[in-house]
Parts: C-alpha cells; sequence; structure tokens
C-alpha cells in the first residue's frame, strides 16, 4: 500500500490531485461523473468581492493542443458564495480551496478576510495572474513588488493556507515565487494560462471578444513543467504544479520537477473524470517502481 | 459507446447513429451531445443535437455537418469504433413543458438536426407540426424525407431550387400568422434573429436554439455564455441550449 498523501504547509491532501479554479465549477457540475471526494482538494472558480459579469462572448477558442479562454472572472461575488455555493461545497470530504481574485489590494484582502471565516474551507489561492481582466489579476503577478504588497496585505487578513498562483507572462518566474514567499505565502501554484490570442482569416477578426485570452491544455505543459523545475529550486514552500495534465504520466512529471501537488485544468472539459483516473494512475506507478510514498518521488528528477 | 452506422446523407453531412448501452435514458427534443473527437488533432468534444432517438433498439442519431477537423474525424467513424460520448445534456425545447397545438419547426442548415426529434416527440403527443427549412440551395436542406414522416414541410432556398425563393421569413406561410401559437427555431444566429423578431411583431411564443462554441458541456467553464434578461450571462450548455426568445437580449 503506497502512501499517497502529502502536505501544503499545514494543509494535508490525501493524494496530490486537485483541479484546477475555472475548470471544475464547484465540484457539483463534476458529480454525476466521479467521485469528488477521491480528490486532494478542488479549487472552485474565481472569487472576487463583488459580482463580475466576466467578458462578452466569444469567450474560447479552440487552438492546436490547446484552448484560449477570455471568461473575465465571472462569478456571482463573495456573499453568494458564503450564502449559496458554501453550504453545498462543505460536504464534501475533501479540501475545498477558493480562488481569490480582485482588482485591487483591498478587495484581495477583503474577500480574504471573508473566506478566513469559514470553517470548511482550508486554504485560497490567490489569483494574481488572470490574464483576462482589465484592472487586477495579472497586473498584480508580472511585477516582484507588486505581487508582494498584494500577498502582504492579504496575509493580515487571512492565517490558514495560503496558496498564490503565479502568471507564466514573465521574465523571471523565480523572481515572483521569491517575491512571494517573501511576502508570506505558504505555497505557489503554477501556471495560470499563457497570453495568446486566435485569429479568425476568413473574418479578418479576433476570434475572443477580449481579442486576446488564456492559453491552456498540452501545448502549454512543456513551458509549465520547466517553470515548476525552477521555482521549486528557488523557494523553500511547496510548489503547486498545473498546466496541460491530462494523465497520471504527465502528473508524475511534475511530480518529479519538484511540484508537491499538481492540479488538472483544461483535461477535465475532456474527460470530466480524468482527476479520479490520475489519482488511480499515480499510484500504479509508484506501485511499479516500488516507492513506498508520492514523496519519494517529489523533486526525485535525475539530472546528469 | 458503439458506433451503428455512419453514413453520408448530403456532400458535407454525416448522419452518426450511436448504440446506446441498455436502455436509453429520458431525452428531451433539443438536448446535445457531447463527442470525443478521434483525432489526435483535436482537444475539446464537440457538441451536437441529437438528430433522432429509437428507444426500442436504444440508437441515438446525430446528423453532423462536416466543417472542420473535428467533425471530419466523426464523419470518418466506422460501424463498430467506440465513441465516448456525455449525453443528454442541455435543457431541451419545453414541449413537456408547455401546451403546444400548432407548432411551427424553424430550421436553417444543419440547425434541422434536432427538429427531427422534436418532431418525433410531437407526434407521440398526437400533434402534426409544421416544418420550415432554409437553405442556400436544394441539396443543403437535410433529410427532407424523413421529417416529410412527422409533418408538411416548407422551404425556402436563396437560389429558389427548392420551395420559394428567398429567406425562411418570407415565405408566404408566415402571411397568417395565427396559423401557429408556437415557434421552435435552430439554425445561424441571424435566421434566429429574424424568426424571433418576427414571433415578437407577431405575439408568438418563440424557442431559438442555440450553437455557442462550447468547452466543457456541463456549465464549468463558463466559456459558451449568452446574456439572458434576468440572469446576466448564462451557460448556454446548460441554461440553454433553448431559450424563448423574452429571455434573451437581442433586441434591446
Amino acid at each position: 500500500m503506497v502512501q499517497l498523501n502529502t502536505k501544503i504547509g499545514s494543509l494535508e491532501l490525501k493524494n496530490p490531485v486537485m483541479t484546477a479554479s475555472g475548470t471544475f465549477g464547484y465540484g457539483t457540475e463534476y458529480a454525476d461523473f466521479m467521485d469528488i471526494n477521491r480528490l486532494g482538494a478542488i479549487i472552485v472558480k474565481g472569487t472576487t468581492l463583488n459580482p463580475r459579469q466576466g467578458n462578452p462572448y466569444p469567450r474560447m477558442a479552440e487552438t492546436p493542443s490547446g484552448m484560449l479562454n477570455a471568461v473575465g472572472l465571472q462569478n456571482k461575488g463573495v456573499d453568494y458564495f458564503v450564502d449559496h455555493i458554501y453550504p453545498e461545497v462543505r460536504k464534501f470530504q475533501t479540501n475545498v480551496i477558493v480562488n481569490v481574485s480582485g482588482s485591487s489590494i483591498e478587495d484581495y484582502a477583503q474577500c480574504a478576510s471573508i473566506i478566513n471565516t469559514l470553517d470548511d474551507i482550508p486554504a485560497i489561492e490567490l489569483n494574481i495572474s488572470c490574464p483576462n481582466v482589465k484592472q487586477g489579476g495579472m497586473a498584480f503577478g508580472v511585477k516582484p513588488e507588486s505581487a508582494a504588497q498584494v500577498v502582504s496585505a492579504v496575509r493580515k487578513a487571512y492565517d490558514k493556507t495560503l496558496i498564490v498562483k503565479l502568471s507564466p507572462n514573465v521574465t523571471d518566474i523565480t523572481e515572483i515565487a521569491r517575491a512571494v514567499e517573501g511576502a508570506g505565502a505558504d505555497s505557489v501554484s503554477l501556471i495560470n494560462t499563457m497570453l495568446g490570442m486566435a485569429i479568425d482569416a476568413e473574418r479578418r477578426r479576433p476570434i475572443l471578444s477580449t481579442v486576446t485570452g488564456g492559453m491552456s491544455g498540452p501545448a502549454v505543459k512543456p513551458v509549465a513543467l520547466r517553470m515548476v523545475w525552477q521555482v521549486a529550486k528557488a523557494v523553500k514552500i511547496p510548489v503547486i504544479g498545473l498546466g496541460g495534465i491530462c494523465s497520471a504520466t504527465d502528473a508524475i512529471e511534475f511530480l518529479l520537477a519538484g511540484a508537491s501537488a499538481i492540479q488538472i485544468g483544461t483535461a477535465n472539459f475532456i474527460d470530466p473524470s480524468i482527476s479520479e483516473k490520475v489519482v488511480d494512475g499515480i499510484e500504479d506507478y509508484l506501485t511499479r517502481h516500488g516507492f513506498n510514498s508520492v514523496q519519494e518521488i517529489i523533486g526525485a528528477l535525475e539530472v546528469i | 459507446m458503439l458506433v451503428a452506422d455512419n453514413r453520408m446523407v448530403a456532400p458535407s453531412a454525416t448522419l452518426l447513429t450511436l448504440q446506446y448501452p441498455g436502455e436509453l435514458p429520458d431525452m428531451v427534443a433539443g438536448q446535445f451531445a457531447e463527442l470525443q473527437v478521434p483525432s489526435a488533432k483535436v482537444l475539446l468534444r464537440r457538441p451536437i443535437s441529437i438528430h433522432a432517438i429509437d428507444r426500442s433498439k436504444s440508437l441515438v442519431m446525430f446528423l453532423i455537418q462536416i466543417v472542420g477537423e473535428g467533425t471530419q474525424s466523426l464523419a470518418r467513424l466506422k460501424a463498430g469504433d467506440k465513441v465516448n460520448a456525455l449525453l443528454p445534456l442541455g435543457n431541451g425545447f419545453s414541449y413537456r413543458t408547455t401546451h403546444v397545438a400548432r407548432p411551427l419547426l424553424v430550421g436553417g442548415g444543419v440547425g434541422v438536426a434536432p427538429l427531427l426529434f422534436l418532431g418525433q416527440e410531437l407526434e407521440a403527443h398526437g400533434i402534426r407540426p409544421t416544418f420550415l427549412f432554409g437553405g442556400r440551395t436544394e441539396n443543403l436542406i437535410l433529410r427532407k424525407e424523413e421529417f416529410r414522416k412527422y409533418g408538411d414541410l416548407f422551404m425556402t432556398t436563396e437560389d429558389g431550387t427548392a420551395g420559394e425563393k428567398g429567406f425562411v421569413t418570407n415565405h408566404s406561410l408566415l402571411m397568417d400568422s395565427e396559423q401557429f401559437d408556437r415557434i421552435y427555431a435552430c439554425g445561424p444566429t441571424p435566421m434566429l434573429k429574424a424568426i424571433a423578431r418576427w414571433a415578437m411583431d407577431h405575439e408568438t411564443a418563440c424557442e431559438v436554439s442555440l450553437e455557442h462554441r462550447m468547452a466543457c458541456g456541463i456549465g464549468a467553464c463558463l466559456c459558451c455564455v449568452e446574456d439572458t434578461a434576468d440572469k446576466g450571462n448564462v451557460c448556454v450548455c446548460k441554461e440553454g441550449p433553448v431559450f424563448t426568445i423574452d429571455k434573451l437580449k437581442w433586441f434591446n
């Protein structure tokens, strides 16, 4: 029997498999397809202090081995989450983590402080890397100073596990990772989507209403893997890896690169039960290679 | 699900029949399936409306217009191949919950697909629908003989090769606006907007099925949204694909 459990700060996970924010709704959407409680955690969709309508349609473009989205953080706001969603998601027998976004430092801190009062939410993932909103989002996450500022403010308002989600749209992601570590983050998750665009040549127009959008899916995996490897060496806090993970093998690669846990995103759209299959696949891999625990493969990449 | 049959029914449309293992789940006309595409080049599933069902044989049929790599791959499937399908998804037309006696089913292009299932369902309720289909030319109006089994079929074509020349909203059938008590429509957005405008002007109840770009198909990714009067942006895959036109913000 191999040990699949892992830790993110003080947060205990029964296995390293999480679902990525924005790809798994509130978990309830997937209950028909799999057993949510088998996952290490689910990260529910981006929540902001005030309701947001998101961007106009079209918000999605399929690209080779990937997709672009420009949802723009559509959500009904944190109060709606507390009153209507939380009573449902707290019933899950897995960690429910809320992804928190904002357009000002005050918004982030206030939203985090409201979620801090919810007993059954053991962690938040701070989204300083959304490429699809005009204000806030990625603007905070592309400079070490502003990233540290927002994390410091949230740290004061939030006393449970604080994960910070990093943008790949930077020159040196390790700089940002170190800055948020210094500001009190318990963990970093990476990568958020890569800024991209798609054009409809026949109509001579962009496909997305916002022209540019966030790219995800298998196409971004090599970049994500490289960044996870770099960041895992640069910080002492645990790293959560994501970006194009579609199989247990993909997940293992991120663990080997130094991730203590992984998230599955776009692959949920293709196979709504993929995350459960990845849990099983990681266990098979560990057994096949004679490991007793998933901890033995975290950062175990052998570089000659 | 296993492919029972797959055959071209027009130069660029295939009729895919899948065998459901066991008894078919309850399905409402207007609902759709998310079909996994058997091609490494295609990442996302393709949302395809349910064209018809055969409950006695547990068959589900899809009328698929071939437009790109995804639909081409679906067209290449052979009997005996396996297809991963999520179904039934979405809400469907309201015929089970709202009264209808004289329905008009308006379709354009491959948008006629869900209207055959709707015709089957209406017939089972003892209602004979009228179909009004539009297309660029005669052979782009798909499966005419099948539709005629369930109701009268009227057509418009842009080149005049079948039915009346012009668009569906110009058809003489619509001269008598009292003839129909509800319109169900599926097709290209300009056609839907035209028929919705006609329905509004003539105070006729109207439901339209939208074909937005989708990723997940189950209301999780929030990609396929339509702006609505009462709820703002909602997922077409979950709250739709069928909307009564008074819910949409097309004309204000």
